[in-house]
């Protein structure tokens, strides 16, 4: 797979990639994706740049913007920030992540892992499990999935997993079991519980392992061709047992690898490449 | 000898005489010096307002609006907030205590009420129940009600300590002012920056619940029930609050509320994809609390409409939507909405808007000799024309703001003059 050497099709652009949060996979994944293509790319980060001099979002964009970048790829805690710049902006931007609100190329790296596994997204059923509420990657790969007529299961503890959850799409149901929701699966996506996120909110670590992780009894439930996904980052022991990341039934590094391309893909046509 | 002025012609709403029909009116002086079946005083008045086909009402009375001075001039000034007012058929505001410094002096009241700011209606400060509305050590009433507070709230936060509301309630009691409520329970509300609901699951914001408002409101009125003082909600957004409100009435507790139009008008959906024009605190509520305010509105269990009229700057609002500032702008909107909605959607009596607009909110804070035109009361008039259909644009606001949900509305009901003391303040 992935044999060809890359065409620099987006030679002699530039890229701006802001970091307003840590990331290492996302980041290096679209910096490879750009340098992949030819581009010039520049990596901001809040913490070495005039954001942590407190210029505001918008003024840090319309700098980058004049000082000729043909695109934003933009990773802010805040969600909704990706909208405000395009509002504001006249160049296309990349949403890498943007609170709780989405990641929408982690749920495109997805979806195509996925279709490199199964023939069509079409009547799949994707399980996702964990901490609902505060993913971004969750709401993404909801409204992506769904859109090819995906069955969606949810599951968690009510704190992590609001009932309204179910409203976000067509087929998407929502369950408090997780033998229920693995289940015939044909995807299992597990969650890392987003402790930054909490927000006072207090979890009991050991009821949750006992309720929600999935261990390799657990999996013997679900499809025998069943994918394990998970976005990362991945706590071991905790959301999932390290055997099941490492059984032969995860892709969770090729989800990794596969992000690089869709990231290309991603960066060639909102540049208006084709 | 200052110019009489008459306003002949209109059809008269006045629900503090229990008149309406076909009036006219001669403001003398500052007040209303005689009111007519119409006809009888033709030829009378220096100048002459011709009403025919327009409501002649009492002047409206906002009671809820952010002047922002002294402090924070760049966002709107006494002059400009007044002079919206105006635009909007106000001819009296109270300005809350939120200013910086805070309200919390008579020296600053009287400050605010310097001629020298440049107020085109009147103003009547509310000043800051705690010293810098910090909620822990109470301001003097009685100084702040003599140099010209009508209320006391700590406005923008709520007054969480269960003694220091129980003095403060006492305290105002004692002057017969009220305690205005910000009823937030903070402990709820922390990193929320709109309504608890699918909207803010989807656009991924926290969530503020209904609860953090009524828990607060059931919460007071047990010292309401105490000290048989005069309590009144601010902005009262949930359909859990009115029902603690009614409760009290019911109980003839002195409790009383106002709902702002974007509360009645909007809900949490329309924030849309992350308009901060649709950011306010109390946020934007649920379709059933929308439709139990309107309920409210209708059946009397609501006193007032009170806008909440908060400008900020393009830059401040022009933020991600979890850093931007609560508030909107409303003094120009407020009548063109309640007509609209109010009146013409949901079939509420241009009576009741009155009431709502200008007899109540003078009732609620004791405004003497306002909100109504019986002979010797202020001349404050509000002539408004409840057919004429407008479209609102936020760029020609006569605030130094323009953070409105509104802009690009069409509404029915203009004014068409505000007259403050006898003064034709804003003329369409």
């Amino acid at each position: 797979m992935h044999s060809r050497p890359a065409r620099p099709l987006l030679r002699g652009k530039r890229i701006a990639l802001l970091f307003y949060e840590p990331s290492t996979r996302t980041r290096v994944s679209f910096e490879f994706a750009a340098k992949l293509l030819g581009t010039h790319t520049s990596v901001i980060n809040a913490v070495s740049s005039s954001i942590g001099k407190g210029e505001t979002l918008v003024d840090t964009g319309k700098t980058l913007q004049a000082l000729g970048a043909d695109c934003i790829v933009v990773r802010h805690p805040s969600s909704g920030a990706p909208n405000l710049l395009a509002r504001n902006l006249r160049i296309p931007i990349i949403n890498a992540g943007d609170g709780m609100h989405e990641h929408p190329s982690q749920a495109l790296l997805d979806a195509y892992t996925m279709l490199r596994h199964k023939k069509s997204l079409k009547g799949l059923r994707v399980t996702m499990v964990g901490d609902i509420q505060h993913s971004r990657v969750v709401r993404s790969n909801i409204h992506l999935l769904s859109k090819f007529g995906a069955e969606i299961v949810l599951c968690g503890p009510v704190e992590l997993l609001p009932e309204t959850a179910a409203q976000l799409a067509p087929r998407v149901k929502i369950t408090r079991h997780i033998e229920e929701a693995v289940r015939k699966a044909d995807v299992i996506m597990m969650l890392r519980v987003q402790k930054e996120r909490l927000a006072g909110l207090r979890l009991n670590a050991g009821r949750y392992i006992a309720q929600y992780q999935l261990t390799a009894e657990r999996l013997k439930l679900a499809k025998s061709d069943v994918m394990v996904m998970h976005p990362g980052p991945m706590i071991r022991g905790m959301e999932i047992q390290g055997e099941v990341a490492d059984s032969p039934q995860s892709v969770i590094e090729e989800q990794v690898h596969n992000g690089v391309y869709v990231r290309m893909a991603i960066l060639t046509i909102s540049m208006g490449v084709e | 000898m200052t110019k009489s002025l008459s306003i002949r012609g209109g059809y008269l709403i006045d629900p503090a005489q229990k008149l309406e029909g076909k009036y006219d009116l001669l403001l003398k002086d500052g007040r209303v010096a005689e009111l007519s079946a119409r006809g009888g005083l033709r030829g009378k008045g220096d100048e002459n307002i011709d009403a025919r086909g327009l409501i002649v009402a009492p002047g409206l009375i906002d009671i809820h609006v952010h002047l922002r001075e002294p402090g924070q001039s760049h966002k709107e000034t006494i002059a400009t907030g007044t002079m919206a007012a105006a635009a909007g058929g106000f001819t009296s505001v109270c300005a809350m205590p939120n200013t910086a410094p805070v309200n919390d002096s008579p020296e600053i009241t009287r400050w605010m009420l310097d001629p020298a700011r440049g107020a085109q209606v009147q103003v009547f400060p509310i000043a800051a129940a705690t010293s810098g509305s910090k909620g822990a050590q109470l301001t003097d009433f009685a100084a702040l009600h003599r140099a010209g507070a009508v209320a006391v709230t700590d406005d923008g936060k709520p007054i969480l300590n269960e003694q220091i509301l129980r003095t403060a309630l006492l305290g105002a009691g004692k002057l017969k002012i009220p305690v205005i409520q910000h009823a937030e329970d903070t402990s709820m509300t922390a990193g929320a920056a709109m309504n608890a609901g699918f909207t803010a699951f989807r656009l991924g914001l926290r969530g503020w619940p209904a609860e953090a408002e009524s828990s607060l409101v059931e919460r007071d009125v047990q010292l309401v029930a105490e000290t048989r003082a005069h309590y009144h909600v601010a902005h009262l957004s949930t359909a859990a609050t009115l029902k603690a409100v009614r409760r009290a009435k019911r109980d003839r507790l002195h409790v009383t509320c106002e709902v702002t139009p974007h509360h009645f008008a909007l809900i949490d959906e329309d924030v849309g994809d992350y308009d901060t024009n649709h950011k306010m605190n109390p946020p934007l509520r649920s379709r059933s609390d929308r439709e139990a305010l309107l309920a409210g509105l209708a059946d009397g269990s609501v006193d007032c409409v009170a806008t909440d009229h908060a400008p900020h700057a393009f830059n401040e609002k022009n933020q991600e939507f979890d850093r931007a500032p609560f508030g909107i702008t409303g003094l120009e909107t407020a009548l063109g909405l309640c007509i609209s909605i109010l009146h013409v959607r949901h079939k509420i009596p241009l009576k009741r808007v009155v009431e709502l607009l200008s007899t109540n909110p003078a009732h609620v804070m004791s405004l003497e000799g306002r909100g109504t035109l019986a002979k010797g009361s202020s001349a404050d008039v509000t002539v408004f024309d409840p057919t004429k259909k407008w479209t609102y644009h936020a760029a020609q606001s006569h605030s130094k703001s323009k953070n409105s949900p509104f802009d690009g509305w069409q509404l029915q009901g203009k004014v068409v003059a505000t007259v403050v003391g006898g003064v034709v303040k804003f003329r369409l």
